[in-house]
């Protein structure tokens, strides 16, 4: 297992590189727009625009850009009076001239914070949601948990953002049980900052919940024809400890392989969404004004950041694997 | 009490309601389990054997099943039982193991643990004390160094030994009867051999009673008291191993016989095989199901017969209008070929 592990993590290192090297190629030398132009702003003649572009470094060959870039993020260094800065340096945002790297890390504790409460709330509603609908199979209750969770899937986050915002926000809201728009960043401590969480977590959460407890559904069926599942039964066992103890046992296992992946995904920038229609300062709005603005620097040190989170979650859902399934053993 | 039968299954029907239509899985099964003997019960896949004895246990009872007949158990309603009364006798009373070991262990849980739940559940013991009854089993089931296997996953054991391991877990609560539902078709052959062994010593070290389901004709002639022929979700011919297999009542059991292959017949001798299909469970025929593939079926043969003693001795019953002097007229016909003679 050790050995697997220190393989994995190897194989993350490069994968890391492949996904900075794509990056760099997709963002510099096919960019969406010049960004010295963006930068000089509307009225600039083509003096400035060269300085500028001279001072980003986009007048050097690529080659020599890309080992700037490549030297900044993997140097373990701050070496001042160098162009060493230490790990992780994605260079200055065009638009702010902050460190990205600065950017992105206070940015991820409002992701995090989303993140995270969005999953205990799928969680914590998916998990009754699908047992019960597995057990009350083809009744009344299941089809109709099953219809609002169809819902819940195709209702788009903006929109459902939006309505929720309407229907319950302190400031705007019909019925203001909320706190609304706006409030994480006047939130000045961790209480405040998770009132202000509530909806979110709630919209983030709605179509998730509602596909994790269609998935629990269907793979808790899928157990329940086991044959192991029958000699449960056939034990004497009670019909809780055959659904609690083999039933959801099995079922679970590969809901933690989709977990996985959905977190990582959401903590790299995937809640753009909902952290826009709140107003949540985090990795996906920071997203969204990166790519609006070509903010080349940030847009790359984001989605390596993203990168980074997908590999190493996956990593984490391989070793869990292995432990939740006694079959799976990693040489 | 101990001179009545130990289970009494009454014309059972197990009905499911399916969205092609009605799977008359079982349609009239009745038959007797008497203390301490092995009935073998065979027939082919869909014959309805495994419904019916899973049945005993309730488990079958899914959402879109009818259950009609009475169980008796003891003197007890099985059927209806249900809730605590029902666990009482699951794995305790009556427990059973299944066709294949592999899939009916959980493949997540170590043996030990699954052992140790199956005594827990029915005994107040300390999971140490469990742990302990656990090995015991294991050891008694033939497993070797069962202090170590109980630390094992289900996949780190061959075919035979996981069916051992089922076995164990079946014996762990001294049951009266145990119901092996083919328990050695996954398996080759001499494993097939040596759990049919196990269980036919475990039967006589334990006392218990054993239905054991089957297809193979082989394993009924070696370890069964009684037998009793399935068909089409009936039972069709019921009595001594020596009455069903030595004289024969039904055309269906002759076709049976028949299809054995034999050692002692030239090599050269072609198999017999019962012509056509078994009928479907939605479309049974009316009368006796087995009359299409019948060469010998007759007016008659629309109506059911019921199980009763015709042209057998007391105690042996079957389900075929034929008349018991014809039978022996035709049967020496048919059997002459299939390399039976009359008894």
């Amino acid at each position: 297992m050790a050995r697997y592990i220190i393989r994995r993590l190897l194989w993350s290192v490069l994968l890391l590189g492949i996904v900075s090297a794509v990056v760099f190629v997709l963002f510099y030398v096919f960019p969406s727009a010049d960004p010295a132009q963006l930068r000089a702003g509307r009225q600039a003649n083509a003096d400035q625009i060269a300085a500028i572009r001279e001072s980003l470094g986009l007048d050097q060959s690529i080659l020599t850009q890309f080992w700037i870039y490549i030297k900044g993020v993997f140097t373990p260094l701050d070496l001042p009076g160098t162009d060493s800065h230490g790990p992780l340096y994605f260079g200055r945002s065009y638009q702010s001239n902050a460190d990205v790297k600065d950017v992105i890390f206070s940015d991820l504790p409002a992701t995090g914070l989303l993140v995270f409460g969005a999953v205990v709330v799928w969680l914590a509603v998916a998990f009754p949601v699908g047992i019960i609908s597995a057990i009350r199979q083809r009744t009344l209750l299941d089809r109709s948990t099953m219809i609002t969770t169809l819902i819940f899937i195709s209702a788009p986050v903006f929109w459902l953002g939006l309505v929720a915002l309407y229907l319950f926000s302190k400031d705007v809201g019909v019925f203001p049980i909320f706190p609304g728009i706006g409030s994480y960043s006047q939130a000045d401590d961790f209480l405040g900052r998770v009132g202000s969480m509530l909806l979110p977590w709630a919209v983030l959460a709605a179509a998730t919940a509602a596909i994790y407890a269609r998935y629990l559904r269907s793979q808790m069926i899928d157990v329940m024809e086991e044959d192991y599942i029958r000699t449960a039964r056939a034990k004497g066992l009670p019909e809780r400890r055959v659904i609690a103890r083999h039933v959801l046992r099995s079922a679970v296992t590969p809901i933690v392989t989709l977990l996985g992946l959905d977190v990582a995904v959401l903590l790299a920038g995937n809640a753009i969404l909902t952290e826009t229609v709140f107003n949540i300062p985090g990795v996906g709005a920071e997203t969204f004004n990166a790519i609006k603005r070509s903010d080349l620097p940030m847009i790359q040190g984001i989605t390596l950041f993203g990168a980074f989170f997908i590999v190493t979650l996956n990593l984490l859902v391989d070793i869990a694997y292995a432990y939740l399934d006694p079959r799976v053993r990693y040489r | 009490m101990s001179d009545a039968p130990l289970l009494q299954m009454e014309d059972l029907r197990v009905h499911f309601d399916t969205d092609e239509g009605i799977v008359k899985a079982v349609d009239g099964v009745s038959l007797v389990v008497n203390r301490g003997e092995m009935l073998g019960i065979v027939g082919e896949s869909g014959s309805g054997k495994s419904v019916a004895n899973m049945t005993i246990l309730g488990l079958t009872r899914a959402s879109n099943a009818s259950i009609s007949g009475r169980i008796s158990f003891e003197g007890k309603e099985l059927t209806t039982m249900e809730g605590e009364e029902l666990r009482a006798i699951r794995g305790n009373e009556i427990s059973m193991i299944f066709q294949d070991p592999l899939s009916s262990l959980h493949p997540f849980y170590k043996v030990g643990r699954q052992l140790v739940e199956a005594v827990r559940v029915h005994q107040d013991v300390s999971k140490e004390a469990a742990l302990a009854r656990s090995i015991e089993l294991l050891g008694l089931v033939g497993i070797p160094d069962p202090e170590r296997r109980v630390g094992e996953y289900p996949h780190e054991f061959s075919g035979g030994m996981r069916q051992r391991v089922m076995i164990a877990m079946a014996l762990t609560n001294d049951p009266k009867l145990l119901i092996a539902d083919e328990p050695t078709t996954a398996l080759d052959v001499t494993t097939q051999a040596q759990i049919l062994k196990l269980i036919e010593r475990l039967r006589q070290e334990f006392g218990m009673a054993v239905i054991m389901i089957t297809h193979d004709l082989g394993v009924v002639a070696e370890v069964a008291d009684r037998v009793m022929v399935m068909y089409a979700g009936r039972g069709v011919e019921s009595g001594t191993l020596e009455q069903v297999f030595y004289d024969p009542q039904h055309p269906y059991t002759w076709g049976l016989l028949g299809s054995l292959t034999r050692i002692d017949r030239p090599r050269t001798a072609r198999l017999a095989q019962i012509a056509g299909q078994p009928p479907s469970l939605i479309s049974l025929p009316e009368g006796c199901h087995f009359r299409n593939r019948c060469p010998h079926s007759f007016a008659k043969c629309t109506s059911t017969p019921p199980l009763e003693q015709r042209g057998g001795e007391p105690g042996h019953t079957d389900r075929c209008w034929l008349d018991p002097e014809r039978k022996q007229a035709l049967r020496v016909v048919s059997t002459g070929e299939f390399g039976l003679e009359a008894a």
